[in-house]
């Protein structure tokens, strides 16, 4: 079995995705002669031809509005986002639009699209270029959004997209594009929408997350274990639907739950975890819930202290499962 | 210009689709003062340009994309007097929306007429995406997006034009400008005179035509079609027209222009000037002309007894199709 970047399971799969079902399509801006600003469309141009890898002029809700209506016209587009952080002009098109079309045409038309988009922060990108906007779409009934976290997931996940008949969003950690590497198999597999993974079994203490944090809090449940501290990872991968039966078998087995995401605090994903556990589970819980999350500050700063100290880390993730741990 | 057969059946056709609009259209009004339908937004005065550019294109096979003025393009596609109806009333049966739609919120997969929701110049992009599928599976299909001038002050409707010009794709953008949007006027809309200027930022053709004519929107529209169909990309047409009836059925069209200005465009109501003209060329006789008339009512008579006895939505629907099933 291949080890790959999770940049590159991305790009094999698209390849994959691309060789196997003519009507997909690629575009954006940059995707094509360029190969993308990150280069996950690297080639791919080259391989299918500017019609179906297609650089596309510089707006967002034309690239999402455009896809809509190639997809219910027979295409099944895969369109990207540059930054995820640009996707808010075209929010209207996907919120107004995508999210709606099956449920406003009672199941008459359907809007099979993949939108992908590089999100996140820790790599110098600042306001605009480091957002994790995932809760925005979260809210929102007729679409899912999926975060892998691993170069396994990353592809069974993109895989799975592709087949959906509805709009899927697929963020991409650009921190994890290149540090993050593992086994990818050749072979195409489904990851299937709105599984969770338990990626560590422990009984002291739940971290339930999501994309480059999974990472994250393997590394500090490792330190942990020295420590004497077991520590479970459930990796949500699928921010909707949520996998609400392995949140609440978590949260059960360890009474002590920690949820932590880059994205900021207030009305993030952990608010619904918590939510969740909070109705289903109180009585199984030994602490209360805790979050850990990126502040409530209107994005990441540019310079390297302001961005460390906006970022979750390892560190960070240890410590709070460690006073939980205590509680 | 393309040559044009314009025979007497399409003719009759043409003016078949305005009448029963327009019958549909006062049906509708009667209707919500009454009490029995909530809300109304008409095709009345536009009936010229819709039918024109409907009867234009490979109806069926190529793609519409409506927004809420079209109920005269949508019955010249193919959406039944009864499917409006039932549309209006927020029947189960809907083929729209199954009730779930305002009305005037078009949708018909069986006979490509998009999905359309109610944020303007949305539309625009989704023509220029099914056109972009059409370049791409060679499909022949030209898709035609339809807008009032109100909407051209929003960004997606210039993304659309650009999009669609730089990829030379089979489309046509279909301004139906009645000088109105909602209250404000055109020239508070924008510091030019005519949509069509628009065009020349996307090097594409921008025609200015009467939309008080079906054949002159006719011969516009089908030579935009065929020139998408060409490779060509697309046409930017501006039906020049008024609308005789408030927005709405809530709204108060007094209190924004006056009575003289109403009157002298009805002086070139379409629906009434099309029929003069059809009898003096010779194309119906009274007869004919009486006999079509008649089976409008019928028909519009049909719909609304049809529709108000067709079951509502069951409120356990609710929750179906968020996802497919």
């Amino acid at each position: 079995m291949a080890v790959m970047s999770y940049l590159e399971a991305i790009r094999e799969t698209l390849r994959q995705e691309l060789r196997r079902d003519s009507r997909i399509i690629i575009y954006g801006e940059d995707v094509g002669v360029r190969g993308g600003v990150f280069r996950v469309t690297e080639g791919l141009q080259k391989e299918f031809g500017e019609d179906r890898v297609i650089d596309s002029p510089l707006a967002e809700a034309a690239i999402v509005g455009t896809a809509i209506g190639a997809a219910i016209n027979g295409l099944r587009p895969i369109p990207e986002i540059q930054f995820a952080d640009f996707i808010f002009p075209a929010i209207n098109q996907i919120v107004e639009e995508a999210a709606r079309i099956r449920y406003r045409s009672n199941g008459e038309f359907g809007v099979p699209l993949v939108i992908r988009a590089p999100f996140g922060g820790g790599v110098h990108g600042a306001l605009y270029h480091s957002q994790s906007v995932e809760a925005f779409f979260a809210h929102v009934p007729g679409l899912k959004v999926v975060i892998p976290g691993t170069p396994y997931d990353a592809k069974g996940l993109l895989a799975s997209a592709v087949e959906d008949e509805d709009p899927v969003l697929y963020f991409e950690h650009k921190a994890a594009y290149r540090s993050l590497k593992g086994e990818v198999p050749e072979e195409r597999y489904l990851i299937p929408i709105g599984k969770a993974d338990l990626k560590r079994s422990g009984k002291d203490v739940s971290i339930i997350t999501y994309g480059l944090m999974v990472s994250y809090a393997l590394k500090a449940a490792e330190t942990l274990e020295k420590e004497g501290i077991s520590v479970e990872i459930l990796d949500l991968r699928s921010i909707r639907p949520l996998d609400v039966e392995m949140i609440l078998d978590t949260a059960r087995k360890t009474g002590k739950v920690l949820v932590v995401h880059e994205d900021n605090l207030t009305g993030g994903v952990g608010g619904e975890i918590s939510a969740l556990i909070a109705e289903h589970a109180l009585f199984d819980l030994d602490a209360p819930i805790r979050r850990l999350a990126g502040p409530d500050v209107p994005a990441m700063p540019y310079s390297p202290p302001l961005e460390h100290a906006f970022m979750i880390t390892s560190d960070k993730i240890t410590e709070a499962a460690r006073d939980l741990a205590k509680f | 210009m393309a040559k044009v057969k314009l025979t007497p059946e399409l003719l009759k056709e043409i003016y078949y689709y305005m009448a029963l609009s327009r019958a549909l259209d006062d049906r509708m009004w009667i209707l919500n003062r009454q009490g029995r339908a909530p809300v109304v937004y008409s095709a009345n005065g536009h009936e010229a340009t819709q039918v024109g550019a409907a009867m234009a294109l490979n109806r069926g096979e190529d793609w519409i994309v409506p927004y809420y003025r079209d109920l005269a393009m949508v019955i010249a596609y193919g959406e039944t007097p009864r499917e409006v109806m039932l549309h209006l009333l927020g029947r189960a049966d809907d083929p729209n929306s199954g009730g779930r739609q305002m009305p005037a919120h078009w949708g018909l997969k069986r006979r490509h007429i998009m999905t359309t929701g109610s944020v303007v110049a949305t539309q625009d992009v989704h023509a220029a995406g099914l056109a972009l599928a059409s370049k791409v599976l060679k499909d022949g299909r030209v898709s035609l997006a339809s807008f009032g001038e109100g909407s051209t002050s929003q960004g997606e409707f210039h993304e659309a034009l650009n999009f669609a010009s730089v990829h030379k794709l089979p489309v046509i953008f279909l301004n139906e400008n009645n000088g109105y949007a909602i209250s404000v006027p055109a020239r508070k809309q924008m510091a030019i005179m005519d949509v069509a200027a628009r065009a020349q930022g996307y090097g594409i053709p921008g025609v200015i035509v009467d939309g008080n004519d079906p054949i002159k929107v006719y011969e516009v529209t089908q030579e935009a079609a065929e020139r998408a169909r060409r490779g060509e990309g697309p046409t930017l047409i501006e039906a020049k027209t008024y609308r005789f009836v408030p927005h709405s059925s809530d709204d108060d069209d007094r209190a924004y222009r006056s009575r003289e200005e109403v009157a002298e465009w009805k002086k070139r109501d379409p629906v009434i000037t099309f029929e003069k003209r059809l009898i003096d060329e010779k194309v119906m006789t009274q007869d004919e002309l009486k006999a079509m008339q008649q089976r409008i009512k019928d028909e519009v008579n049909d719909a609304t007894d049809f529709a108000e006895k067709a079951p509502l939505p069951d409120p356990s629907t609710l929750g179906r199709y968020v996802y497919a099933e």
